[in-house]
């Protein structure tokens, strides 16, 4: 049988990854037992946190420039995309009340494209700088977007931006994280992806072989900062409050140890180190509670573990293989029908 | 441009299937049936969720201290239509995320009837959609930003807020004491301060004032000679500095550093403990609103200042009056409710009425914030917190 | 005029702070080529050493109130000498494994041992704002028609004999002499028989020693102390080392003291809303136009 083009096979994919969805999402609420609320909302935030931690691992890992602004991206996304819904799209969800779903994607994904627009703005003067430069400005960036929404009267300022409509749920968060994901690995074995790698492992040789690394820097911030955008626009529509403090260096340090303990490179390390870290919070709450101590440790233990995994183990879980690779016990990250492809 | 195409195609089929994913959040069932088995029988269970770490810590400490005061007094007493109150505490560390998730824990896996908190606005904000779409009554002891109990009919407020707070502070100045000329200096980042900058501002100018000198600064900073500096050749006769206690200490310092003798005028945000050992000798002289004072010679509040200090070796402040008031009207509300479910409970606390509680007369109002509070403004002086003067609100 | 020059005055108190610190940051980087994230938290430590020596000093002082410029003295050096050893555990434990290995390793390494200071302050600290102690007596002094304390000028003094002696050490000294063989380059050096290890790490211990100094001069000026206070300061003073041209010692100085100055009259505006985002703004432009600093060279990449 003739293989499908990769487009199809990609729809098809995705139908039945919908469908799966469909069907865990009518299940969860199905489901009732006491504290299911607050298990949904991890499970979101798991979500959510899949889509930051992999749009950031196309920047950090796939093109190895080191972003630490991502929550400015994501603040972009969000506050752009709840703005919309509240003065635009509510109203018009009074009168057409099954318009929600589409509304919410558009919302969403116009997010993600004032976010790209930020990330291209980002990336272009960032492309002289070298990897600690980089880092330092792109937390400056970062901290510039969160001083300016703070001025912004229209959409609350320091007040915060309330009202928003609660219009995501368990499925959109999952299907754009699971859209994230296909993307990225789409992008890393395409043209595309070969030139971010060879950014990364050797930015003057592949510019001496002819790659415009300009070019390819600036794409890989406004692919890692549009689907930042989306998952902003995603978190705005599931908190229904947005404040310039939820976006914080902080936040953007959280996903850069997501991305860094995952594996830098590593689609599948992200995924999972981003639902480690998303349950972690939580699991020490209750280790909290058993002890009696009000003192949160997590900080301290995301440190401890960066400083740690550095000296130890760098390449994080994955390195730059993803899960099957590793299943696989292959060392190289080169897919085997493309190395024997090279080699015949 | 291949990517492109398989987007597209992935976004239309998955347009096509936007009718069909369910759109509620589920649990909302869940905790109906759950909150009413908690309604029926055995301890009940409050929720509580505030700042017990972070950078306003004393807030949250103070609103936790008076909750706890009260509810074990009702204990004492017999509890709530013999059945004991059992506090859940849920720290938020002063961030407005935690708070949402600290109250949706508190509301789906504890299944508690009604939710005590917060102190910091933007918290209550993040918090308050929560408890609304999950049919919890929630109080507010001492978010003053008017938003919060617009989210919903099941919002309530035990303080004043910054609209009557900012307002009233001018007119004390201005017409009281016959201010002529003030300076601003609000904290950017911090939305009460700018709002009560700006409330304040139109006030006193409709009074006669005139605003000479404006600045801001930002939370945290330490540094706040520059702004201070801009504000010293104008010679206003008061500044207004609606933040938070944290800074107002060293903005008083670098004030008489600097040569600025003016006293120094502010909001609740002042009331902590620790104001006086921050701002020392160079708060002499400054006064702020509060909400209750602890030396009013009242039986209730002097019942209650004794209690608190013999059990937390320390005056209680604002924050923690106003909590001690939040827990008696809850628990006041659940007397007189017959059932403890949602809407039967949101319905008693929003007939309160008349209840004697240590910052004064508390009445519901049907925007479910309290008419006619009492404003305290309290003076250092000689190092200690005096009462200069009481507004009372008036009943609209 | 006068706000002018208050303005002035007040910048260049706080810029004298800024240049204390950016002075481990440009070191440090001219040697290792290494952003060290951490050092804003060391000047967090010496803050807290001083505050708790302070205490201590009160407790145990007939008086009640040592407000007396020897103890003070006495706990700057405290402060200094357990900086000093904190930056030499710093580097031994967690830069000297990674001098190998790509920079991001480190670079991820600082930001750990940063938040660890930071978030392990806090939960040994306590979160909530400490008050410094009074060290000394505070006057007002007026000059001209500037108000100022005796603070500010103590600031300014300390700091000046600081960098006095550590361009004496670099210039003047043998040691100094070997930093800046090692700062040219590190394996030449070595094998001209420098004691490369022993340099650098001696590097971090001035380098922090220096940031302590900032911080007991902050603490003096700025009572109210906690564990996060490093992160502003630490990221305006890169930024201050950065504008100076990194690895260049008097260029921190300069870097420093016009970050100070242009936050003081960025803040006395009608921009002072801005104030965080101005440090920002020039680190942009200044990585934009000239990237190498206002002294410094610009180095061709080897290959």
């Amino acid at each position: 049988m003739k293989r499908l083009p990769w487009y199809l096979r990609d729809a098809i994919y995705l139908a039945l990854f919908v469908a799966i969805l469909l069907a865990a999402s009518w299940a969860l609420n199905a489901l009732r037992f006491p504290g299911i609320a607050y298990y949904n909302r991890i499970i979101v935030m798991i979500g959510i946190n899949i889509t930051l931690a992999v749009s950031l691992n196309i920047i950090n890992g796939h093109a190895g420039q080191f972003s630490l602004g991502h929550a400015g991206f994501m603040a972009v996304g969000a506050y752009f995309s709840a703005f919309l819904t509240y003065f635009y799209f509510s109203p018009l969800v009074e009168k057409y009340p099954s318009a929600q779903g589409a509304l919410l994607v558009v919302a969403v994904l116009a997010g993600g494209a004032l976010a790209a627009v930020a990330g291209y703005l980002v990336g272009l003067p960032s492309l002289r700088l070298r990897g600690d430069y980089l880092a330092i400005v792109t937390l400056g960036f970062g901290e510039i977007i969160r001083v300016l929404i703070l001025n912004i009267e229209k959409i609350g300022g320091a007040r915060g931006f309330s009202g928003i409509p609660h219009w995501s749920n368990f499925f959109w968060v999952y299907f754009f994280a699971g859209i994230t994901v296909l993307v990225s690995f789409r992008l890393v074995r395409s043209s595309v992806g070969r030139a971010f790698l060879a950014v990364r492992e050797d930015q003057i040789a592949a510019e001496a072989m002819g790659i415009n690394t300009t070019k390819y820097k600036v794409k890989a911030f406004v692919i890692g900062s549009f689907w930042a955008g989306v998952a902003g626009g995603l978190f705005a529509h599931y908190m229904m409050y947005l404040n310039p403090t939820m976006f914080m260096f902080l936040k953007s340090f959280d996903l850069v140890v997501m991305v860094v303990l995952g594996g830098l490179g590593s689609i599948s390390g992200s995924i999972i180190a981003a639902v480690i870290l998303t349950i972690l919070p939580e699991g020490l709450r209750m280790a909290r509670e058993v002890l009696h101590t009000d003192k949160d440790p997590r900080m301290i233990i995301y440190s401890i573990t960066l400083i740690v995994l550095m000296l130890t183990r760098p390449q994080g879980i994955f390195g730059r293989r993803e899960l099957w690779q590793v299943l696989a016990k292959r060392k190289d990250a080169v897919p085997k029908k493309e190395r024997d492809d090279a080699a015949a | 441009m291949r990517k492109l195409g398989s987007l597209a195609v992935v976004v239309l089929l998955s347009l096509s299937l936007t009718g069909c994913p369910p759109k509620s959040e589920s649990g909302t069932a869940t905790n109906a049936t759950a909150n009413a088995d908690n309604a029926a029988g055995g301890d009940i269970l409050i929720g509580e969720y505030g700042s017990l770490t972070g950078n306003q810590a004393t807030f949250g400490q103070s609103t936790h201290q008076g909750i706890i005061i009260a509810a074990d007094e009702i204990n004492a007493a017999g509890g709530v239509n013999g059945r004991k109150i059992k506090i859940l505490t849920e720290d938020d560390q002063s961030k407005p995320e935690e708070a949402a998730t600290a109250v949706s824990k508190l509301i789906s896996q504890n299944s508690v009837v009604a939710i005590l908190g917060e102190v910091a606005s933007s918290a209550s904000l993040a918090a308050a959609p929560i408890c609304q779409s999950n049919k919890v009554p929630m109080i507010t002891p001492s978010s003053t930003n008017p938003e919060v109990t617009k989210k919903g009919d099941y919002i309530f407020r035990m303080c004043f807020t910054d609209d009557y707070q900012g307002p009233a502070m001018a007119d004390y100045t201005a017409k009281q004491l016959g201010t002529k000329t003030a300076a601003i200096l609000t904290d950017v980042k911090n939305d009460y301060s700018v709002f009560l900058g700006r409330d304040f501002e139109r006030r006193f100018t409709e009074d006669g004032g005139k605003i000479v000198a404006k600045a801001s600064y930002s939370n945290g900073d330490s540094d706040f000679r520059a702004q201070l500096t801009s504000i010293k050749p104008s010679n206003p006769q008061i500044l207004w500095v609606p933040g938070y206690y944290t800074d107002v200490g060293q903005i008083a310092q670098q004030a008489r550093d600097l040569g600025i003798t003016a006293p120094l005028v502010g909001g609740d945000g002042w009331v902590s403990p620790k104001l006086v050992e921050i701002g020392g000798k160079a708060l002499e002289g400054c006064f702020y609103a509060n909400h209750y004072s602890y030396d009013d010679p009242s039986p209730v509040v002097h019942n209650f200042v004794e209690k608190y200090k013999q059990r937390f070796g320390a005056k209680p402040d604002g924050m923690a009056a106003l909590a001690y008031d939040a827990m008696y009207v809850l628990a006041d509300s659940m007397k007189r409710a017959k059932k403890l479910d949602g809407p039967t409970l949101r319905d008693a606390i929003a007939a309160t009425k008349g209840y004697q509680g240590v910052t004064g007369t508390i009445n519901l109002g049907p925007d479910r914030n309290p008419i006619g509070k009492k404003l305290v403004i309290e003076e250092v002086k000689n190092g200690q917190l005096v009462v200069k003067g009481t507004i009372q609100q008036q009943q609209h | 005029m006068q706000e002018l020059l208050q303005n002035l005055l007040n910048g260049i108190a706080v810029g004298a702070i800024y240049a204390l610190i950016a002075l481990g940051y440009t070191m440090v980087y001219g040697i290792l080529k290494l952003i060290n994230f951490a050092h804003g938290d060391v000047f967090m430590l010496g803050a807290f050493v001083g505050y708790y020596a302070g205490r201590w000093a009160a407790a145990h002082a007939n008086s009640g109130h040592p407000a007396n410029y020897f103890i003070a003295g006495g706990i700057m050096l405290l402060s200094m000498a357990v900086c000093g050893v904190f930056g030499y555990l710093n580097e031994r434990i967690a830069y000297r494994p990674l001098r190998n290995s790509p920079r991001i390793a480190s670079l991820i390494t600082a930001i750990g041992v940063s938040f660890l200071l930071e978030y392990g302050g806090q939960f040994v600290f306590g979160p909530d704002p400490k008050f410094f102690p009074t060290l000394t007596p505070k006057h007002i002094v007026h000059l001209g028609g500037i108000v100022t304390t005796n603070y500010q000028i103590i600031v300014l003094v300390v700091a000046v004999i600081f960098m006095g002696l550590l361009q004496y050490i670099i210039y003047g000294t043998k040691f100094g002499r070997a930093m800046r063989a090692v700062s040219y380059n590190f394996e030449i050096a070595s094998l001209m028989g420098i004691p490369v290890d022993r340099v650098i790490s001696t590097t971090f211990v001035i380098g922090s020693a220096l940031a302590a100094v900032a911080g007991i001069l902050f603490g003096l000026s700025y009572p109210k102390i906690e564990p996060l206070m490093g992160i502003m300061p630490g990221l305006k003073a890169f930024i201050a080392a950065v504008l100076g041209g990194i690895g260049n010692v008097p260029g921190a100085v300069v870097g420093g003291l016009t970050i100070g100055i242009v936050e003081a009259f960025v803040g006395g505006s009608q921009f002072s809303n801005f104030r965080d985002a101005i440090a920002f703004v020039i680190l942009i432009a200044i990585l934009l136009f000239r990237p190498s600093g206002l002294f410094g060279k610009y180095e061709a990449e080897k290959v």
